[in-house]
């Protein structure tokens, strides 16, 4: 008998090597430079070099789509990224390694938030200046950063908990709906809602309280799920949450005052990029803190053995009514920043088609891990946007990708790893010392 | 207490005393209701009659969890511990009641929160260094061997600082090494720690040399209380475990 699967693995460890061995001592921060590098880059020689290379502008997201829609392009598309954005991001990414790897450490000497607060100031402007060349590309990096919020807040009660929740469209519609009303009622002169009650000028400041307001009425609505969690799991909270979910949906398309099944639209033009970068720092910030204490730990307690954990001193009612609010919250917020980025919402949204897309993110993703749900709703978001094409089929494809995860990594892409920060931005060189 | 599944009388008028740092034993056979017992006394169950007390408050009716909280830890039959933990994460979790810093340090990491996980870690690693299992604090327990995990579960059990820790057959599916490991841990935790144990087993040898007081429950009655060695020569004892013929 002979163990042979040494073939293929050679080729993938090889490669994997290969990165690990050029690439281990680039730290965070040469990374995240890299992309406004590239971005400014675009800006400049983008469409000259888009038109010289037969394409008729620059792709604006990544090229998928126009490789779809004319395969003869497709080595353009492919000397277009690698000359825009994988040459520059790596060029930096090294040439700056060695600077950089002194300046994430002295950052982290000084203090460890303002190193975090850097980091972040670098995302936000690679997005930013990739952004700007497109109002398509900033609208679907809007919409992608709310999925990370949602899928990051299902991951809390799908992951952690190890519930089986379907209630999650059901809270981004309260979410949206409430942070709409508010908005609309105070600031808007709206045929439904009367003359708006407040100047313009307070709007952006009045934003943040009907997001959480918008949150709070999701929570409030997750008591539903909540409470009967006590005593049901799997199956049958599966069906209650499904319940909730279409009444939700119902009952707003029977308030003729918030319009009904036409929706509610209207909606200030409040959720700016800015904004919604930091709601979503923020969401995954309180989340990875959570799940990292050991009272969001309780969560897996309860998911691996209730009974244990309740004869253990977990206070097991009051972590999953934790949990489902926190969840609700989050989905709320990510609701009310959906309605104002798109500025109309209607509650055919929010219906099981919404759902399917969640939990593919969350799962797809990975369960009980923040990397898994930010890749889960970064990539399924990228890819719905790249197939859209192919319309029908698209909906053939995603479910069929799931499949086949599920077959080869059941719990997702990243799952049951813990994100830490302080690790994620320290500097990578061989005479730091690993903590 | 009594208690009632249904029309099935499971426990019938069962009467436990036991004192600061005693060593009990409950032994009997398979379906006597054993771990019954157990879960009335811990709260999983609510007792159809009867009424529990512990440091003079009646414990009937409270929460599993409020009742361990209170100072009764316990360790389970077939292990009940949390697959994706570590070692250390088990002992840090039954400190759970000890929190103070709600939900506001849960989420914003606050300085409060950040001191009172330190003091629980610290906690946590000095039982595992009583225990003689520190080494094993990053494991994750699926990845231990039995013996291990047993130890682990009486750890966990430990750290909610019980003033008396219900053991549930703690040296079933143990060799002779191992259950001799068993019970050293067992009467070193009794000693070092000085509380009350009470314990179910079904090898008389545990129960001979760990046990002041042994009763011997028989479908869910107690046939026969008192030490061991009368335990060991009492006729209904004798039958119940080896039949009727046995005893003549």
């Amino acid at each position: 008998m002979e163990a042979n699967s040494s073939k293929k693995k050679g080729r993938i460890s090889r490669v994997r090597h290969w990165c690990s061995k050029h690439f281990s001592d680039v730290p965070l921060l040469s990374w995240l430079i890299g992309a406004p590098v590239a971005a400014v880059l675009e800006d400049f020689v983008g469409t000259p070099l888009a038109l010289g290379l037969g394409l008729p502008k620059v792709p604006v997201l990544f090229g998928f789509v126009l490789m779809l829609k004319k395969p003869l392009l497709i080595p353009s598309i492919l000397i277009y990224m690698i000359l825009i954005y994988i040459l520059p991001v790596v060029v930096t990414a090294k040439l700056t390694a060695p600077l950089f790897n002194r300046l994430a450490s002295k950052l982290l000497n000084v203090s460890g938030r303002l190193s975090v607060v850097i980091h972040l100031l670098l995302l936000y402007a690679g997005l930013h200046l990739w952004s700007s060349i497109s109002a398509y590309r900033l609208l679907t990096l809007k919409l992608t950063l709310i999925a990370v919020m949602v899928t990051l807040s299902l991951n809390v009660i799908n992951g952690y908990m190890g519930e089986f929740s379907c209630s999650h469209p059901g809270f981004m519609a309260l979410g949206a709906y409430g942070a709409s009303v508010f908005t609309v009622l105070l600031f808007v002169n709206d045929k439904i809602f009367g003359p708006a009650h407040l100047p313009a000028y307070l709007a952006p400041y009045m934003f943040p309280i009907a997001l959480i307001l918008g949150g709070c009425l999701a929570s409030l609505g997750a008591l539903a799920i909540a409470i009967p969690s006590f005593r049901t799991r799997g199956d049958y909270l599966a069906i209650i949450s499904l319940a909730f979910m279409f009444i939700v949906k119902s009952m707003i398309e029977n308030l003729e005052v918030v319009g009904g099944p036409r929706g509610l639209s209207s909606q200030p033009d409040l959720a700016a990029l800015p904004i919604v970068f930091i709601w979503a720092v923020l969401c995954i910030w309180i989340t990875n803190n959570f799940v990292r204490s050991t009272m969001g730990k309780a969560l897996n307690a309860v998911r691996d053995n209730e009974l244990a954990a309740d004869a253990m001193t977990v206070n097991t009612r009051r972590t999953k009514i934790i949990a489902f609010l926190f969840g609700a919250f989050w989905a709320g917020v990510a609701g009310g920043l959906f309605a104002h980025v798109l500025r109309y919402v209607n509650p055919g949204t929010f219906g099981i088609q919404k759902l399917a897309e969640v939990l593919a993110m969350v799962y797809f993703g990975g369960l009980n891990s923040v990397y898994g749900s930010i890749l889960g709703a970064v990539s399924l978001s990228l890819l719905s946007e790249m197939l859209r094409p192919l319309e029908m089929l698209k909906w053939i494809i995603i479910p069929l990708l799931l499949i086949l995860l599920m077959i080869f990594r059941p719990t997702g892409l990243i799952s049951f790893k813990e994100f830490d920060v302080i690790k994620l931005i320290q500097p990578r060189n061989n005479s730091r010392e690993k903590s | 207490m009594s208690h009632d599944f249904g029309g099935l009388r499971a426990v019938n008028n069962y009467n436990l005393s036991i004192e600061p740092a005693q060593i009990r034993g409950l032994i009997g056979p398979n379906g006597a209701g054993k771990t019954t017992i157990f879960n009335l006394i811990t709260g999983i169950y609510k007792p159809t009659e009867g009424s529990i007390i512990f440091n003079g408050h009646n414990i009937v009716g409270k929460f599993p969890h409020e009742i361990a909280s209170m100072g009764i830890g316990r360790t389970f039959q077939n292990l009940r511990l949390w697959r994706h933990m570590t070692v250390l994460e088990h002992v840090k979790m039954a400190q759970y009641s000890k929190i103070t810093y709600g939900i506001i340090g849960a989420f914003f990491g606050t300085a409060k929160r950040n001191r009172e996980e330190a003091e629980i870690e610290e906690r946590a690693f000095k039982l595992l260094d009583m225990l003689g299992i520190k080494e094993l604090s990053d494991q994750k327990v699926v990845n231990l061997p039995y013996g291990a995990q047993r130890k682990v579960e009486i750890a966990r059990a430990l750290a909610t600082e019980p003033k008396i820790l219900l053991l549930d057959e703690p040296t079933a599916g143990m060799n002779p090494e191992e259950l001799a490991q068993m019970m050293d841990f067992i009467r070193q935790i009794h000693s070092e720690l000085g509380l009350a144990i009470f314990l179910i087993e079904h090898r008389l040898r545990v129960i001979m040399e760990l046990c002041e007081i042994v009763q011997t429950l028989v479908f869910g009655e107690v046939i026969a209380e008192g030490p061991p060695d009368e335990i060991k020569n009492n006729p209904k004892v004798i039958e119940a475990y080896l039949g009727k013929e046995m005893v003549a």
